[in-house]
């Protein structure tokens, strides 16, 4: 229901090529990939390596130097993004219930009150309950846990129906129950209402299980493909321009720079790819 | 004095009592304005800076009705107010203005309170002018003493907090990491902050006290990086700004419309905003520049 | 208390009141408390300047509270926003010293200008008050969902084509406008009061945004017209209990809040009601 026929080809995000340079640093160099309706792509790197800056981009909120982007389909007048940016603080003395944030992802821009109306107020309840939000509709929004503020971030940024749903760092700060809570959320999503989802961490390893295709960014080019394409040790020593090897621990997936030995120590990928 | 400066400095300025107490205090706040005020601008502080400026004038009321000095007053008035802004204030700024704006309605309404009976009990009508805009000019030398001790306490707190007040400052969360009691670094701050505004805007007047904190420091912090050096070029530049207003308001006895001179806050407060506006003109002209050689490695 | 006189003052403060608790909603969740300080205290100086070129007060306050607006926005959008709004009020005393020291008038215009004179307003001011009122609530209701959206999630309202730097103009603007129709009423040092503390106070007591709004202007009524009766029967100025019944609201408030908080930690996590009491609501 919440589904829409794709226009033509199933791509919906197109990247050709894209450079952006800010206060004489250049973030983003010759950036290309593109996105296709219900595919679940992870936009990896460490903190810094201009994730958000691309994200921007695709919003339109910075202009690239170079490049292009296109996104297709979506009807006129429905937003074709919807976004939920890095770290948002919702104020716990706002007055403002979790319901009223998701109400205001419908017609938040348009001028006038918001009347009651019950065609609203049924696509406000439908929206909590995808995401799985009833219980705490009532609530304060400020009062809820990172994980409750999480699933209403993204159904406020859902439920204006848009064809690219792009999330930065959604997972920081969240317990380790919740992040898997948010990730199979979105791949349901995702396959469900053949929405691209576009989601950047610097830890990749939630999104294994559900990631279709990886954008991994680093000294501001990227490489892309599928998991095991990207994360192997020549295409990342490739990306890197230093030794990098990839080691598989169990289920989780570590990139390390250097020697192996000094990087198993610390033990998670974070401080390791931070290292080079 | 050399005679070229005979135009432009009027006969008697320097041998004048008043004019002499004016530069030097002045100066003296000054100094103390711009190193406290360098912290209030990196803090975020401003509206606490100015609303204890005009919290003091409740403080400062209610000593005339008392018979006692205003500057006593006005210090009472704002530590307790400083005290109930971290009481009430949450680490958020948006809790921490509206803390201080609650703690400012209700001192301004005490002042109201306070200076309707000034003007009841003994009709001096410029008890209400005196307080609000402070004169520099009619300062009891007997003050000066007091107003040197406050001023050494204020500065002294600063320094001695030096080094967690700028990390405090930068992130409060390195702070913490670091074992920093953020809390009590704030509370310290505060009070440096209440002394500093109570002596300037029991001196030189509310507006000026505001102008003082924040505009040399916002100034100072574009020009450099540097906390110590950015308090330096803030006490720097209100020391200048306050003693060429002291200056051009006694020159201006004589211009138009031959009342008596024009008020020196007028003449601080346009000179410190100019220059904040040409600090800011520097940076633009900067980035300018930037955006147009990057542009060209682009192409 | 009710006498032909009094009724102008009933009028123009509850006028003034509804039009505080609306705009006041805004600038407490915008966390502008300074700039509403910051623009009926400078626009005083305007009055000042008015009364020294001979043309009606009203004007000035008008010019200088527009300006300082704008000039806020302006320099705000470069610097730190606090240090923009703190210059702007101290460049308008400034002049407004300059106009005080060239004009002849008493003291006592001074204390009006700052600390309002309810009981002087006159039935042929009433008008303009009440329209100029009138358009400060079009406009905010007019702006609702976008200043609501722009106020808590500034990034993604931008994505969504609603530009922060265009809000912030249009929110000082109606704020700017207030502070004309208030300051000859209230005074400039009380229609601060008036916009933060039952703003600040009706936050705690609801968590629906348009709820909170309207408990905003039932308390600042409540203010105003106690305030009005408690001067008018102890002969002290308006002002102190404006001020004293405000914070003192403040405080109800926040205990309040605190004390429900204490209440359903226990519950914590699940402070949702069943789904049953969601829907009827």
């Amino acid at each position: 229901m919440q589904g829409r026929a794709a226009t033509g080809s199933d791509e919906i995000l197109a990247i050709d090529g894209i450079s952006v340079t800010l206060s004489g640093r250049e973030i983003l160099s010759d950036v290309t990939f593109h996105i296709n309706a219900g595919e679940f792509t992870g936009l990896i790197g460490s903190n810094g390596a201009g994730k958000t800056t691309l994200l921007r981009v695709i919003l339109g909120l910075i202009s690239p130097s170079a490049g292009m982007v296109r996104v297709e389909g979506g009807l006129r007048r429905q937003p074709l993004i919807g976004y939920v940016p890095q770290r948002i603080t919702l104020d716990p003395d706002m007055p403002l219930r979790a319901r009223d944030l998701v109400g205001l992802g419908i017609d938040g821009q348009r001028f006038g009150l918001p009347l009651p109306s019950s065609t609203r107020r049924k696509q406000v309840d439908e929206m909590l309950e995808a995401v799985d939000a009833t219980r705490f509709a009532e609530s304060r929004v400020g009062n809820l846990s990172g994980g409750e503020q999480q699933r209403i971030l993204i159904a406020h940024a859902l439920i204006s129906r848009p064809r690219l749903l792009l999330l930065d760092e959604p997972l920081a700060n969240l317990d380790i129950g919740s992040e898997q809570e948010v990730v199979d959320l979105l791949a349901r999503i995702a396959r469900e209402q053949r929405i691209g989802v576009l989601i950047s961490t610097h830890d990749m390893n939630p999104l294994l299980p559900v990631m279709d295709r990886i954008v991994y960014i680093a000294n501001g080019r990227i490489a892309t493909g599928t998991t095991a394409e990207v994360v192997s040790s020549e295409s990342l020593t490739r990306l890197y321009g230093v030794h990098v090897d990839v080691i598989h621990v169990h289920d989780r997936i570590l990139v390390v720079a250097g020697r192996r030995e000094e990087a198993l120590q610390h033990g998670d990928t974070e401080s390791i790819v931070e290292l080079m | 004095m050399p005679g070229f400066l005979s135009p432009l400095i009027e006969p008697g300025f320097f041998s004048n009592l008043p004019v002499q107490t004016a530069l030097v205090v002045g100066g003296v706040v000054a100094v103390v304005s711009g190193i406290v005020g360098t912290f209030t601008v990196m803090r975020g502080q401003s509206f606490a800076g100015h609303s204890l400026a005009d919290i003091g004038t409740a403080g400062g009321s209610a000593a005339f009705v008392l018979g006692i000095s205003p500057l006593f007053g006005f210090v009472a008035m704002n530590l307790m107010a400083a005290g109930v802004m971290e009481w009430i204030g949450i680490r958020r700024p948006r809790g921490r203005d509206l803390a201080t704006g609650i703690v400012l309605g209700a001192a301004l309404g005490l002042a109201a309170l306070f200076l309707y009976l000034d003007t009841t009990a003994s009709s001096t009508t410029g008890a209400t002018v005196n307080v609000l805009f402070g004169s520099i000019f009619t300062l009891p030398a007997s003050m000066v003493p007091f107003i040197a001790i406050f001023s050494v306490v204020a500065a002294a707190i600063v320094l001695v907090m030096y080094r967690p007040l700028v990390l405090t400052s930068i992130s409060a969360d390195l702070a913490i990491a670091q074992g920093i009691r953020v809390r009590l670094v704030g509370i310290g701050y505060l009070v440096a902050l209440a002394l500093a505004v109570s002596l300037s805007a029991v001196t030189i007047g509310a507006i000026l006290s505001t102008a003082l904190l924040i505009g040399p420091a916002a100034t100072a912090l574009r020009i450099t990086n540097r906390t110590g050096r950015a308090a330096a070029i803030a006490a720097g530049i209100g020391v200048v700004a306050t003693w060429l207003g002291v200056l051009l308001a006694y020159d201006s006895y004589y211009w138009f419309p031959n009342g008596g001179g024009w008020p020196v806050s007028f003449f601080v407060v346009t000179l410190i905003f100019l220059v904040y506006l040409l600090s800011q003109l520097r940076f633009r002209g900067r980035s300018a520049a930037q955006r147009r050689s990057t542009a060209a490695q682009a192409r | 208390m009710f006498s032909a006189l009094m009724l102008n003052a009933w009028g123009s403060a509850s006028i003034v009141a509804i039009v505080a608790g609306v705009v006041g909603f805004f600038i407490v969740l915008r966390g502008s408390a300074f700039a509403a300080h910051a623009l009926p205290n400078g626009a005083f100086a305007g009055a000042a300047g008015a009364s020294l070129i001979g043309v009606d007060a009203i004007v000035g306050l008008a010019v200088f509270s527009v300006l300082g607006a704008l000039t806020i926005a302006g320099l705000g959008r470069r610097a730190r926003h606090d240090v923009a709004t703190a210059l702007v009020i101290v460049v308008m005393l400034g002049l407004g010293s300059l106009f005080l020291s060239m004009t002849t008038e008493y003291a006592p215009e001074i204390y009006s200008l700052l600390f309002g004179e309810v009981l002087g307003v006159s039935s042929s001011e009433l008008v303009p008050i009440a329209v100029i009122g009138v358009v400060c609530i079009a406009a905010v209701f007019l702006v609702y969902r976008p200043l609501l959206f722009s106020s808590v999630m500034p990034e993604v309202a931008e994505a969504r084509g609603v530009g922060r730097g265009r809000m912030e103009v249009v929110f000082l603007l109606v704020v700017a406008l207030t502070t004309t129709m208030a300051v000859p009423v209230v005074g400039a040092l009380l229609i601060f009061s008036l916009l933060i503390s039952p703003a600040a106070a009706a936050r705690s007591f609801t968590d629906r945004p348009f709820t909170a709004m309207g408990l905003s202007v039932v308390i600042a009524l409540g203010t105003v017209w106690s305030a009005i009766a408690l001067a008018y029967l102890s002969n002290l100025p308006i002002g102190f209990f404006v001020g004293s019944i405000g914070a003192g609201t403040y405080a109800v408030g926040r205990g309040w809040a605190g004390w429900r908080n204490r209440r359903s930690r226990p519950r914590m996590g699940a402070t949702g009601r069943s789904p049953a009491t969601a829907q009827s609501s």
